[in-house]
C-alpha cells in the first residue's frame, strides 16, 4: 500500500505547530498504524531528517501510552471496526492510497510536548486526589472478610479495566475528563473497601478534574464511543449519582 | 584458592577463554535453622529504623511496576523520603500492566490441599532446580499476603456469585491457587500498587519523576548514593542522591528486538549498575513462549502473546510436505498434516511445557515445512533467505465436537484479538502461532535482603535474578513483583538504613557523582557526533536475530561462539557508523532508544558467553551437546547446580565468573519428564 501522511509536527509546547505531508511507501495491511509510522520514521531518519515524535510502550492495547487523533477520531476508531488503541488499530482499516491526517490529541489540559506526544500527567492528579483505598501495606484483613457480589464486581471491573490513555479527553468537544474520573468513582463505588471515602473521593477528585481545566460533561456521549476499553458511559451517571448523594453528607465540608 | 587452580578450574568450564573463574558468591543474608522459620527469624534479626529517623533518609527506587510502585508506596506509607523514577509518561504505564492471566497464591480456599510448602515446591521444580531455595520459600509464605492487600485496595479479582474469590489452574500445577481479574490481572495488580503509590504522592512522602531515565549509578564510598538521570523532555542531565538504590526495572527481553515485552522495555539501569560492579546472574535464562501470533514481515515492532489455554483444545501441525506451506490449510487432506507434537510425545500431546513445544516450532520451521508469510531471515554467511515462522494451532476439531458457540465460550476473546491483528477468522482457519521470547530469569545477583554486592543497591522483580530458576510457572511473575515490593524490600532495607544516618553526606560535588555525570554526556556527545548511515533499530534488528538465532530456544557451542563474534563486529559498527538524529537538548526519541542498544550489544554478549559456559540442558536454556537418547533436555546438577554470577571487569575485558552453589535442603532434586 501507498499512503499520504498529513501529520502534526510541533517542536516543543511553546511554539507553534502544522501539517506537514509525508508520503510512505510499501506499507503492509499488517502493519499496526505505530509500526507504519515506525516505516516512515526510519525512511526519514536515513534522510537525515527527525523522526515523528509519539507515544508508544507496550503495543498490545493495554498500557494506555499510545494515541493519536487519526482523521479527526481519537485512536482512529472511525477508521477501525472493533473499539481499539492505536497501536492495534491495523493498516488494513485504510484502502491503499488513503491520505491519513494524524495529530495529537487536543486539549488544553494535554499540552503537546512534541509532535503528537502530550502531557497526560493530569490524570494522574485526579487520582492523586483521592482515586485510591487509604490502606497501608501489611494491615490488610483475610481476602474473604468480605464477600462481594459477582454482580457488583462484574461492574467494578468493567470501570477498572480505563487504562487512562485520555481518548475521551480528545473527543469530547468540552475537553472533559468525566469519563476517566467516574470510571474510577465506579469501580471504587462498587466494592466495600470504597465506601468510606465515597463521598470525600467523589468532591475531590471532582475539584482537581475541575482545577486541571477539563472541561464539564454535557452527556454528549463521544468520549464512550472511542473508548478503546468500552467504558460504560453510564459510570457518569454513577458519577452524577454519587455527586448528589455527597452534597448531603458532611464528608469533606 | 590460588591462581593457578582458578586458570585451571576455568579451563574445564566450555567456553573458558571468554571468562575468568573468581572467587564463590554467597548469600550470606538468609539466617540459619528449619526454612519455615527463616523468613520470622530475619525480620526479627533486622535492625529497624525509628519513625522520627525515617523522615531523614531518602531512598531512591526506579522503576513503578509491581516490584518499584508497590515498594515506593510501601517505604512512602513508612516514613522515607522515596524519589521514584519511570521512564514513561506515568507510574501507571509499567509493563506489569500487560500481564495477563493470573496470580498464584497459597491460600488453599479450595480446600484441595495446598500449602505455603507446595506452592515452595511447584516453583523450585518448575524453575529446573536453579532457583535459590529460602528466596522461593519466602514468596511462597508471603503469596497469602498479596491478595489479602489487593483485595483490601479495591483490586476487583474474579468473584463467584456467593462473593468469595475465584480461583483457576495454570500450568504445571495440581491445585487451584491462581487468582484472576479476567484476562488483565497484570493490569489490575499494577493500578491498586499505582492507586497507592499516587496516595503517597499527594501525601507528600513520595516524589515522582517521570519521563525520567536512568543512565548511571552513583557509587560514592563503596556505597550506591544516587543516580544519573535524564529529563526525556528537556534533555536535562540530573543527579539525584539518596541513602540507598532500589532498581526495579523488569527485565531486559528486548535485546531479542521482537520479544512480549513493551518496546520501551531495556537493560541500561541493570546494566550501567553492573558496570559499577553489581553481579549479573544467569542472563542467559530466557523463557520462550510458545503460543504468540506470528511475525508477520521485517518490520513488524512486536510480538502478542495468546494464552497458552488454547493448546487444551487446539491441534498444532505443519505440512508434511513442504510443498503445501503456501496452500490454504483447509485444502491440506488429513493424512498429509504432520501433528508433530502428538506424534512426537504421544502422552502428553499439544500439552508439552512451553520449552518443548517452543524448540519442536522451530525445528518445523528450520527444516522448512513453516507455514504463514515467508521473513527476510539471514544464514550464517551473511546470505539473504526467505523461511515462514509460524505453525498451525487448528480448532476444527473443537468446533465439531463442541460447537462454534462452545469455542466462542471458551476462547471468544482470544479468538477476537487474533482476528484484530491478523485479519484472518480463527473459526474458519487455522490460527498461526509461533514462539516468542517472553520473560528473563536472570537479572541482578541479590542476597536473601535482595541486596546486590554493591553495599545500598536492591533489585526487586524482573530486574533480580532469584526466584525462577531456569524457567518460570505462570501466574507466578506478578507474585514475585509484588511480593518483593509489599512485603519483602520493607523489611530487609531498614536493616541497611539503620546505619544510613552516620554515612557522609554525598552531593553533586563529590568525585564519584561527578564521574558519573560527565559519563553520561561523554556517552550522550558521543552517539549524537558519529552521524553514520544506519538507524539505530536497524543495528537493534540485527542484534535481535544474532541473538534469536544463536542464544534463543536452542544454543550449541559453535553457535555462541559464532554469536560472540558477530556481536563484535555489529557493536563496532554501531559505534562507527549509527545515525542518530536531533539533540539532546529536546525531546529525542532515537537518543533513548540508541543508548538502550548500545548497552543491550554488551548484555547480549555476556547472554552468550554465560549460555557457553553452561553445557547444560535446563528449562528455557537447551543446550543441543545436553540431550537424553530422545532429544529430552538433559540436566547436569554435578556441574551446575549453581548460579551464575559476572562480574564486570572493563570494557573488552573477560568477565569473572563467580559461583553461588545452590542447596536445597527441604526439597530433592529430581529430573523433569515429560514423556
Amino acid at each position: 500500500m501507498n499512503i499520504t501522511l498529513r501529520v502534526w509536527r510541533q517542536a516543543n509546547a511553546a511554539s507553534e505547530g502544522r501539517m506537514v505531508t509525508y508520503q510512505v511507501q510499501d506499507v503492509s495491511e499488517d502493519m499496526s498504524f505505530l509500526e507504519m509510522l515506525d516505516l516512515l520514521n526510519e525512511d526519514l531518519t536515513v534522510k537525515g531528517e527527525e523522526p515523528i515524535a509519539f507515544d508508544h510502550d507496550c503495543r498490545e492495547g493495554i498500557c494506555g501510552m499510545c494515541g493519536v487523533v487519526i482523521n479527526g477520531t481519537a485512536h482512529g476508531r472511525g477508521n477501525s471496526p472493533v473499539a481499539t488503541t492505536t497501536c492495534q488499530l491495523h493498516m488494513r482499516s485504510f484502502s491503499d492510497g488513503a491520505t491519513i491526517d494524524v495529530e495529537p490529541w487536543r486539549a488544553g489540559s494535554f499540552p503537546v510536548i512534541k509532535d503528537l506526544v502530550v502531557d497526560r500527567t493530569a490524570f494522574d492528579r485526579i487520582i492523586q486526589a483521592g482515586g485510591y483505598v487509604s490502606v497501608n501495606t501489611g494491615s490488610a484483613p483475610d481476602a474473604h472478610a468480605n464477600a462481594v457480589g459477582k454482580l457488583k464486581a462484574d461492574r467494578a471491573f468493567d470501570a477498572a479495566t480505563c487504562i487512562g490513555c485520555g481518548a475521551c479527553v480528545a473527543a469530547c468537544p468540552n475537553h472533559s475528563g468525566m469519563l476517566f474520573t467516574a470510571a474510577k468513582i465506579t469501580h471504587l463505588a462498587m466494592l466495600p473497601q470504597g465506601q468510606p471515602e465515597r463521598h470525600l473521593r467523589i468532591k475531590k477528585m471532582l475539584a482537581t478534574h475541575d482545577a486541571e481545566g477539563f472541561g464539564g460533561c454535557t452527556n454528549i456521549g463521544e468520549c464512550a464511543a472511542v473508548c478503546p476499553k468500552e467504558i460504560p458511559f453510564d459510570t457518569i451517571s454513577q458519577l452524577n449519582r454519587d455527586l448528589i448523594a455527597s452534597l448531603f453528607k458532611r464528608d469533606g465540608k | 584458592m590460588t591462581t593457578t587452580t582458578k586458570a585451571a578450574d576455568a579451563k574445564k568450564l566450555p567456553g573458558a577463554d571468554y571468562f575468568t573463574l573468581g572467587e564463590p558468591v554467597a548469600d550470606t543474608k538468609a539466617p540459619g535453622g528449619p526454612i519455615e522459620q527463616k523468613w520470622a527469624k530475619r525480620k526479627f534479626e533486622a535492625k529497624l529504623v525509628n519513625p522520627a529517623n525515617r523522615r531523614k533518609l531518602t531512598v531512591i527506587i526506579v522503576g513503578t511496576g509491581l516490584a518499584g510502585g508497590a515498594a515506593a508506596a510501601s517505604l512512602g506509607e513508612a516514613g522515607y523520603n522515596v524519589l521514584n523514577f519511570c521512564y514513561q509518561d506515568s507510574p501507571r504505564r509499567a509493563h506489569s500492566i500487560a500481564a495477563q492471566g493470573g496470580i498464584n497464591a497459597a491460600k488453599n480456599y479450595r480446600n484441595d490441599n495446598d500449602s505455603t510448602f507446595r506452592l515452595f515446591y511447584d516453583t523450585v521444580k518448575g524453575g529446573d532446580y536453579r532457583a535459590r531455595e529460602t528466596n522461593v520459600y519466602r514468596l511462597a509464605e508471603v503469596s497469602a499476603n498479596i491478595i489479602d492487600q489487593c483485595v483490601a485496595q479495591g483490586v476487583p479479582f474474579a468473584r463467584e456469585y456467593g462473593g468469595l474469590l475465584d480461583n483457576r489452574s495454570f500450568g504445571g500445577v495440581q491445585v487451584q491457587r491462581t487468582f484472576y481479574a479476567r484476562g488483565q490481572t497484570g493490569q489490575q495488580l499494577l493500578i491498586g500498587a499505582y492507586q497507592a503509590l499516587e496516595r503517597q504522592v499527594a501525601a507528600g512522602t513520595v516524589k515522582m519523576y517521570a519521563r525520567h531515565e536512568m543512565l548511571e549509578l552513583i557509587v560514592a564510598d563503596g556505597k550506591a548514593r544516587g543516580i544519573v538521570t535524564r529529563d526525556m523532555v528537556t534533555g536535562e542531565i540530573e543527579t539525584y542522591f539518596a541513602d540507598a538504590v532500589v532498581l526495579a526495572t523488569g527485565g531486559y527481553g528486548n535485546v531479542f528486538f521482537l520479544s512480549t515485552n513493551a518496546m520501551g522495555c531495556n537493560v541500561t539501569a541493570n546494566w550501567r549498575a553492573h558496570r559499577k560492579g553489581a553481579y549479573f546472574a544467569n542472563p542467559c535464562y530466557t523463557q520462550i513462549h510458545p503460543t504468540c501470533i506470528p511475525v508477520h514481515g521485517e518490520t513488524q515492532s512486536k510480538l502478542t502473546l495468546m494464552s497458552e489455554s488454547l493448546r487444551n483444545d487446539g491441534r498444532i501441525w505443519v505440512p508434511k510436505k513442504a510443498e503445501d506451506c503456501g496452500k490454504d490449510p483447509r485444502e491440506i487432506a488429513e493424512e498429509d498434516r504432520d501433528y508433530y507434537l502428538e506424534r512426537i510425545y504421544p502422552s502428553f500431546g499439544n500439552l508439552v511445557p512451553r520449552d518443548i513445544a517452543s524448540r519442536q516450532a522451530k525445528n518445523r520451521c528450520d527444516e522448512g515445512r513453516g507455514v504463514g508469510p515467508a521473513v527476510k531471515e539471514y544464514d550464517d554467511n551473511g546470505n539473504e533467505k526467505m523461511v515462514r515462522r509460524g505453525v498451525y494451532l487448528d480448532f476444527s476439531d473443537a468446533i465439531s465436537r463442541l460447537g462454534k458457540d462452545g469455542v466462542a465460550a471458551r476462547y471468544g476473546n482470544l479468538f477476537d484479538m487474533y482476528a484484530q491483528i491478523t485479519g484472518e477468522n480463527p473459526y474458519e482457519t487455522p490460527m498461526r502461532i509461533y514462539p516468542a521470547v517472553h520473560y528473563t530469569m536472570g537479572g541482578l545477583w541479590v542476597d536473601y535482603d535482595l541486596s546486590s554486592n554493591i553495599p545500598g543497591l536492591y533489585v526487586t522483580g524482573e530486574a533480580n535474578f532469584s526466584d525462577h530458576g531456569a524457567n518460570r510457572l505462570g501466574a507466578s511473575a506478578l507474585m514475585q513483583g509484588l511480593a518483593d515490593g509489599y512485603f519483602v524490600l520493607p523489611n530487609t532495607i531498614n536493616d541497611y538504613l539503620a546505619d544510613a544516618l552516620k554515612f557522609p553526606a554525598v552531593d553533586a560535588s563529590h568525585p564519584a557523582a561527578v564521574e558519573a555525570l560527565e559519563s553520561v554526556k561523554g556517552r550522550i556527545d558521543k552517539l549524537l557526533s558519529i552521524n553514520g548511515s544506519r538507524t539505530v533499530d536497524s543495528f537493534h534488528k540485527e542484534l535481535g536475530h544474532i541473538m534469536w538465532e544463536y542464544c534463543g530456544m536452542e544454543r550449541t557451542e559453535e553457535g555462541l561462539k559464532l554469536a560472540i563474534a558477530k556481536i563484535d563486529e555489529l557493536q563496532a559498527e554501531f559505534w562507527k557508523d549509527v545515525k542518530v538524529t536531533g539533540v539532546n537538548e529536546d525531546f529525542n526519541q532515537t537518543l533513548e532508544r540508541a543508548g538502550r542498544v548500545a548497552d543491550f550489544f554488551e548484555l547480549g554478549r555476556l547472554m552468550c558467553v554465560d549460555a557457553l559456559h553452561r553445557r547444560e540442558s535446563c528449562g528455557g536454556h537447551f543446550r543441543a551437546e545436553s540431550q537424553t537418547e530422545d532429544g529430552e533436555a538433559l540436566r547436569h546438577d554435578d556441574e551446575f547446580l549453581y548460579a551464575a554470577a559476572w562480574e564486570f571487569t572493563g570494557t573488552g575485558e573477560k568477565p569473572v565468573l563467580h559461583k553461588e552453589d545452590l542447596v536445597y535442603e527441604a526439597i530433592e532434586l529430581k529430573q523433569r519428564s515429560y514423556k
